[in-house]
Order: C-alpha cells, then sequence, then structure tokens
C-alpha cells in the first residue's frame, strides 16, 4: 500500500471531498502536475480541466474550472471556483461553462488568456469524453 | 369605553396576529439552520483563501508593480460603500443597524472632504438611505428572486465593484454587513475590500509558487473579492434570519401579553355588566 496525502476539495459554496488519496493529478496553469506523499510545498493556480484523484476505492474525477491547489506538508487542497464529479457532469452544464467562457473571452481585454480558457474548456470536453 | 363586542373583536385580531408572527418565526427558525448550514459550508474555502492569499500577499509586498488590487491606485478620494442589507422587512433592528453604521462611515468621510458613493444590495437599505444620500447612489443589486445565495451572485457584485475601481471611479471599495454572532445578535462591520487588506501573520511557510507569486496573486486578488463578498452575503442571510426570528419571537410574545390584557378587560366588563343588569332588575322590583 502506497503512503496517501490529505486530499481535500473544496468550492466556495461547500466541500466536495475529503479523504486520503495516494496520488492527486492536478490541472496546473503551466501544465499538469501530480501530487503525492512528500511533493515540494507548492501552490499553483487552476486551469480548467479533469482534476483525477487516486484513493484507496479507485479513481475519482472532477472537472474543476479554475482556481488554485495548494500542496504542503500536511496534504493537497483543491479550491476551486466550480468543481463537479466527472460522472455527475452533463453535456448541458459543459455548454453552459463554454458559453460562460465565450462571452467573459469577448469583453476581456486580455485576448491570449481569455482564448485560453475557451481551449482549455475544449480540451476538457475531449478528456471528459463528451 | 370599548364595548363588549368591541373587545371581542380586537381579541381576535391579536389572535390572528399572534397566529402570523408564530409562523414566520418558524420559517424564520428553519431558514436560519438551512443559512447557516450554508455559512458554514463555505467557510473552509474562504479560510484557506485568506491563509494563501496572506502568505502571497507578504512576499509580493505592496511595493512599485504590486497588483493595484492589493496596493491600491494610490489614491483614497472616491469611496465606494457596498451596502447589504436584506430584500425583506419584519426583521426588527437588523436593517438600520447596518445603514446607520453606513450612514455615519459617509459623514465621516464627506467630513474628510472625501467623495462618497454608494451601492445597495438589498431593497430595504436603499429605501431608508434614500433620503439622505440618494444622490451618491450608483447601483443596485437585487437579490429579491434569488432562493438560495450562490457565488455566482458574489461574483456578479464583485465584477462591478471592481470594474468601478478600475475604471477609476472609486479608489476604496467597503463593504458593509451583519456579521452573525446569534441569534440575538448581529453585529454590523465594515470590511475593506479593495485596496485588499491582510493581518500580518508572523510565519509563512516556504512554497513553490506555479507560475509566479506575481501572477497567481493577480489571478486570485479578483477571486479573494468576490470570496469576500460572498461570505459577507452569507453571513447576512443568516444574521437577517436570525433578527427576524427574535423579532418575531417578540412580537408573538407581546401579542400573547396583549391578548390576556384584553381577556381581564373583556371579563371585567361583561361582569359589569350583568351586575348593572341584577341593579336595574332588583331596583325595578322593589319600586313595584
Amino acid at each position: 500500500m502506497a503512503s496517501t496525502v490529505q486530499f481535500d476539495l473544496v468550492s466556495p459554496e461547500r466541500r466536495l471531498a475529503s479523504f486520503p488519496a495516494t496520488e492527486v493529478q492536478i490541472p496546473g496553469a503551466d501544465g499538469d502536475l501530480t501530487a503525492m506523499e512528500g511533493h515540494a510545498p507548492t501552490i499553483t493556480s487552476l486551469r480548467p480541466g479533469v482534476l483525477r484523484v487516486a484513493a484507496a476505492d479507485g479513481m475519482k474525477a472532477y472537472v474543476v474550472t479554475g482556481g488554485f491547489a495548494e500542496i504542503s506538508a500536511r496534504g493537497v487542497s483543491v479550491l476551486a471556483e466550480q468543481a463537479v464529479p466527472l460522472t455527475e457532469l452533463t453535456p448541458a452544464q459543459l455548454d453552459a461553462l463554454v458559453a460562460d467562457a465565450c462571452e467573459a473571452a469577448a469583453v476581456n481585454p486580455d485576448k491570449d488568456s481569455a482564448d485560453k480558457a475557451v481551449a482549455d474548456l475544449y480540451a476538457m470536453r475531449a478528456a471528459a469524453g463528451l | 369605553m370599548p364595548s363588549l363586542k368591541d373587545l371581542k373583536n380586537r381579541i381576535g385580531s391579536v389572535k390572528s396576529t399572534r397566529k402570523i408572527t408564530k409562523a414566520m418565526q418558524m420559517v424564520a427558525a428553519a431558514k436560519l439552520r438551512r443559512a447557516q448550514e450554508a455559512a458554514e459550508a463555505a467557510r473552509p474555502f474562504a479560510e484557506r483563501m485568506t491563509a494563501v492569499m496572506t502568505a502571497l500577499a507578504a512576499g509580493v509586498g505592496t511595493g512599485e508593480g504590486a497588483p493595484k488590487l492589493l496596493a491600491g491606485n494610490g489614491r483614497d478620494q472616491v469611496h465606494l460603500l457596498v451596502v447589504m442589507t436584506s430584500e425583506r422587512g419584519l426583521c426588527g433592528g437588523f436593517n438600520s443597524s447596518i445603514v446607520k453604521l453606513a450612514r455615519t462611515r459617509a459623514n465621516e468621510l464627506v467630513a474628510a472632504g472625501k467623495t462618497v458613493k454608494i451601492l445597495t444590495v438589498g431593497k430595504k437599505g436603499r429605501e431608508q438611505l434614500r433620503r439622505d444620500w440618494g444622490h451618491a447612489f450608483v447601483g443596485h443589486v437585487d437579490l429579491s428572486e434569488v432562493k438560495r445565495i450562490g457565488y455566482a451572485n458574489a461574483q456578479n457584485i464583485a465584477r462591478e465593484v471592481m470594474a468601478a475601481f478600475e475604471a477609476g471611479e472609486a479608489d476604496v471599495v467597503t463593504i458593509f454587513y451583519n456579521r452573525f454572532q446569534s441569534v440575538i445578535s448581529q453585529i454590523p462591520t465594515e470590511q475593506q475590500v479593495i485596496p485588499a487588506r491582510f493581518e500580518a501573520t508572523g510565519a509563512t511557510a516556504l512554497y513553490d509558487y506555479e507560475p509566479s507569486e506575481e501572477a497567481i496573486l493577480a489571478d486570485l486578488l479578483p477571486r479573494g473579492v468576490a470570496t469576500q463578498i460572498f461570505t459577507a452575503l452569507l453571513e447576512n442571510g443568516a444574521s437577517e434570519q436570525g433578527a427576524r426570528m427574535s423579532a418575531m419571537d417578540n412580537a408573538t410574545r407581546n401579542a400573547g401579553e396583549m391578548i390576556n390584557k384584553l381577556t381581564i378587560q373583556y371579563n371585567r366588563s361583561r361582569q359589569a355588566a350583568i351586575t348593572k343588569e341584577l341593579i336595574e332588575i332588583i331596583s325595578g322590583a322593589e319600586a313595584l
């Protein structure tokens, strides 16, 4: 049995998950990273993507839109702006997310980052298999 | 002296008032529990957020090149006050206490030669502030259609506030709300959200930052504003229900007292009437 880290997934409205995990795959803004026990303390912001967690009872996946992750000696906590378990995500929700991002991209002066958010969402849709 | 019929009607009407206030109290109690749960569920996020931002802010500092949301835009001429109140009345001094605090603050600012702008959230505060501060209103957020306050509501308010800040229409943004302490006590609170203020903590853990400290901070600050507003909205929601609950409890008790008083009065005048009739009969019989 591999050693575990405490994993917390929190959204502004509630705590979505809290359990020990062996590894956490985080969609970081600068690229994916996997946090396991003994990872160097890191704070990274998130891009829209799929967060995968390996726990004792199998892999769990959540769709997150943004926020940040804090990896410390105490564990991994992901603070996501919006987070939905992948199994509960409906195509309609995803479409709504994409529509939101497109809308934001239309008014955002920082064209590059807004376009990236939209592209990330499309990539996420592909990854989610919807 | 009211007639017996008047008294009876009066008692009937106070009784139905008592039923209504009792029902409102129970509804408020149920809503309060939900609101408290929501506020508690939101706490972990807000706490972590503040912790990380405090660490980041300490690292980046407020020197030159620091994000504007943190360091401010170098002026403090225009103050935007976000006054959060409820959409409905009948909640005791809940709205008045927030408005009072906001009004005091606004008067102080004006006396110091600053410009005051007011953004109201919730209809009740707007009504109370309209007479004195109507000219300072810059906007209103209507939450009357919102059943459950979500993060999206807070984000909308935050967006509006930040747009005003970026456009240079506001230099300092302060929010006013009631912090929930208990059912009988809510504390009117003012909190400055822009420029962000953090309590300095001594020890900061060493972290690797990805992408960079500055980039994360720039990404987080707007979220921090939204989170603070969200927390304030939830606290306010719980406070409102708490205030309404205790106000309605008082009203129910007062109605009960009133019913007792009226019943005593009713019985007395009934007896007086009976006695009077008896005297009339007896004196009539004696006269024969």
